[in-house]
């Protein structure tokens, strides 16, 4: 954390704490989930606009800048959070895009996917809960 | 199957990069934007989300989303490997259970 790039000042960033770093992954889910509804909502509207159509539909761009965002979001999640913390929550993602394709785009509801649901919130939970130390 | 698992494994050493990277980062944007791990990072994953696309196009989702999930194993053993990361009950309990999480949601999306 000492280390001095070609004898620059080096501003000392604060740490974020776990659950600062926890709360960054959060937030990529999310913004992941609304990226992907945006894509699906994008693609579908496709009607052979060729190369063109996916350059200037405005949810795929949307998408894209929303990807975008959260790969800085990561990054800055990645810079202080464990590794093998902050990976697994991603899969909360599949959590938002399962609940936003069933409000969104009508598709199926079923007891599958509530028990899986429930099985990631929970697996993520177990992963975010304050280690004993 | 195999792209998507291959996907995965690219995707896991995505996370390495990236995570290397961050933490090189210091106050300043030319930290973020010239940054080789970084760039190896976010290159590895859209390579994987290509492979990951070519595999969802010709395969169930209900075996996909599992194998994707499986990243989650592969960067459970990175940190171990390259961050000294600990590796704790509550962690592995924490990705099975997405794992099968993952499996269900996965079984669900197929049963139309």
């Amino acid at each position: 954390m000492t280390s001095t790039i070609s004898g620059a000042p080096t501003p000392t960033h604060k740490p974020f704490t776990r659950s600062q770093s926890i709360a960054l992954v959060f937030c990529f889910t999310i913004l992941g989930a609304a990226a992907q509804m945006l894509m699906k909502i994008g693609t579908s509207q496709q009607h052979g606009g060729g190369l063109m159509g996916y350059l200037t539909s405005l949810p795929l761009l949307g998408g894209y800048c929303l990807y975008g965002i959260n790969t800085v979001l990561m990054v800055f999640a990645l810079r202080d959070g464990e590794l093998s913390t902050v990976y697994p929550f991603i899969a909360l993602t599949y959590v938002w895009v399962t609940m936003l394709s069933i409000m969104l785009f009508h598709e199926s509801f079923n007891s599958l996917k509530v028990l899986g649901v429930t099985i990631v919130v929970i697996g993520v939970a177990v992963l975010g809960r304050k280690p004993k130390s | 199957m195999l792209l998507v698992l291959l996907a995965s494994f690219i995707g896991s050493f995505g996370a390495v990069f990236l995570k290397s990277g961050a933490q090189k980062l210091r106050f300043g944007l030319r930290y973020l934007f010239f940054n080789p791990q970084l760039a190896a990072g976010v290159f590895l994953f859209l390579t994987s989300s290509g492979f990951y696309i070519l595999g969802l196009k010709r395969g169930e989702v209900s075996v996909l989303y599992p194998m994707v999930s499986l990243g989650n194993v592969w960067t459970m053993i990175w940190s171990r490997v390259f961050f000294k990361e600990p590796l704790t009950r509550a962690k592995m309990m924490g990705v099975f259970m997405i794992l099968v999480g993952v499996f269900f949601i996965g079984l669900g999306a197929e049963a139309r």
